[in-house]
């Protein structure tokens, strides 16, 4: 499995060690709970704007049931209170999150191997954080079960739901997003993603490349846009520097 | 129901269409393409780093000061501290500064 010269799209799981289904939940939790930490002032922060924006606690917290995506849900409550046409609002929201259209591609790969009901769980529960640990489990030899991935889920998903509540309940108490450096946070978050993959080929240019075709984007065409673009831009960079041969290639 | 709700609902389906699109449409082909297979795996660092650099482009100085210092950090460290040690710098700049 992993090796280059077989370009089979749904891998295979390892069959190397069967590991205890419990023992895997936990290996999963453990890599969950720091994105959960990481995602908790943002959780809040949703929930207090959305009940600013007049969302009502319940629809306050269904937003975050069932878009379950940070920045895609900050678009769609600031587009609500400027008296926007509501297909609008949605596209804007599908906008934001068409990035997922690539990671979808990416670990339908790892996870292929699911049971359907299994897949279309995990496709729901598909976050940035999420599918960068896939990617990393998947880089690691070890198998990416269903028990795992819904480990890696479960802390990240509950807690997102309960911020919505929490933040909705006692929105008035943020007083400065911008002395706690709230707009900071999120690009802090992503840089230390970002680092996770500084060992995959090509890493530099491709890096290079996405961050100044993203931040050419935002200056003209604007947001959201400039996510699809910058990452287009580095793929193209990858595609063209790789190797004629890359059958020998370590990823 | 509320048009918010209904704003929601089909955010949500809209949302989903994209954790789900790619594999989609990329399951119809049995076997990849070498280069589409460099192209899949160059994903994380096009995608994420799209979400960092426009955000790092816009930062006042006390923003580049607690991503230069993550990112430092994050060469030694995990992503949890990094991010700790991030917030921790931003906040302590913003608050005295």
């Amino acid at each position: 499995m992993g090796d280059m010269d077989e370009h089979i799209y749904q891998q295979k799981p390892s069959q190397a060690v069967p590991v205890r289904k419990s023992t895997q939940f936990w290996e999963g939790f453990a890599k969950g709970l720091p994105i959960m930490i990481a995602a908790a002032p943002f959780g809040v922060l949703f929930g207090a704007l959305a009940i600013d924006q007049g969302f009502s606690l319940f629809e306050t917290v269904l937003m975050s049931a069932a878009i379950f995506g940070g920045a895609s849900q900050m678009v769609g409550i600031e587009l609500f209170g400027q008296h926007i046409p509501a297909w609008l609002i949605v596209f804007s929201i599908f906008a934001v999150n068409f990035r997922h259209v690539l990671y979808s591609a990416a670990v339908g790969r790892r996870i292929g191997h699911f049971k359907p009901l299994e897949a279309m769980l995990s496709y729901f529960l598909l976050t940035d954080p999420q599918y960068a640990e896939t990617e990393k489990r998947a880089e690691s030899g070890k198998p990416v079960t269903f028990i795992w991935y819904l480990g890696v889920a479960t802390p990240i998903y509950v807690m997102w739901v309960v911020e919505a509540f929490i933040g909705g309940l006692f929105g008035n108490l943020i007083a400065d997003t911008h002395a706690l450096g709230i707009d900071m946070l999120l690009p802090i978050y992503f840089l230390g993603l970002v680092m996770g993959f500084r060992k995959r080929t090509n890493w530099g240019p491709i890096v290079i490349t996405s961050a100044i075709a993203s931040i050419i984007a935002a200056k003209t065409i604007g947001s959201p846009w400039h996510v699809s673009i910058g990452a287009v831009a580095g793929i193209l960079m990858a595609v063209i520097l790789a190797k004629p041969e890359p059958a020998k290639e370590k990823r | 129901m509320s048009s918010i709700f209904w704003i929601i609902i089909a955010g949500a389906v809209a949302t989903f269409l994209t954790r789900i699109g790619g594999h989609l449409v990329l399951s119809r082909f049995e076997r990849v393409h070498p280069r589409v297979e460099v192209a899949l795996n160059a994903v994380p660092a096009a995608v994420l780093t799209t979400l960092v650099a426009p955000a790092a482009a816009n930062a006042d100085w006390r923003g580049l000061v607690a991503l230069a210092i993550a990112g430092l950090v994050s060469v030694r460290f995990n992503a949890l501290t990094m991010f700790l040690i991030g917030a921790a710098v931003i906040i302590l700049l913003r608050q005295f500064t």
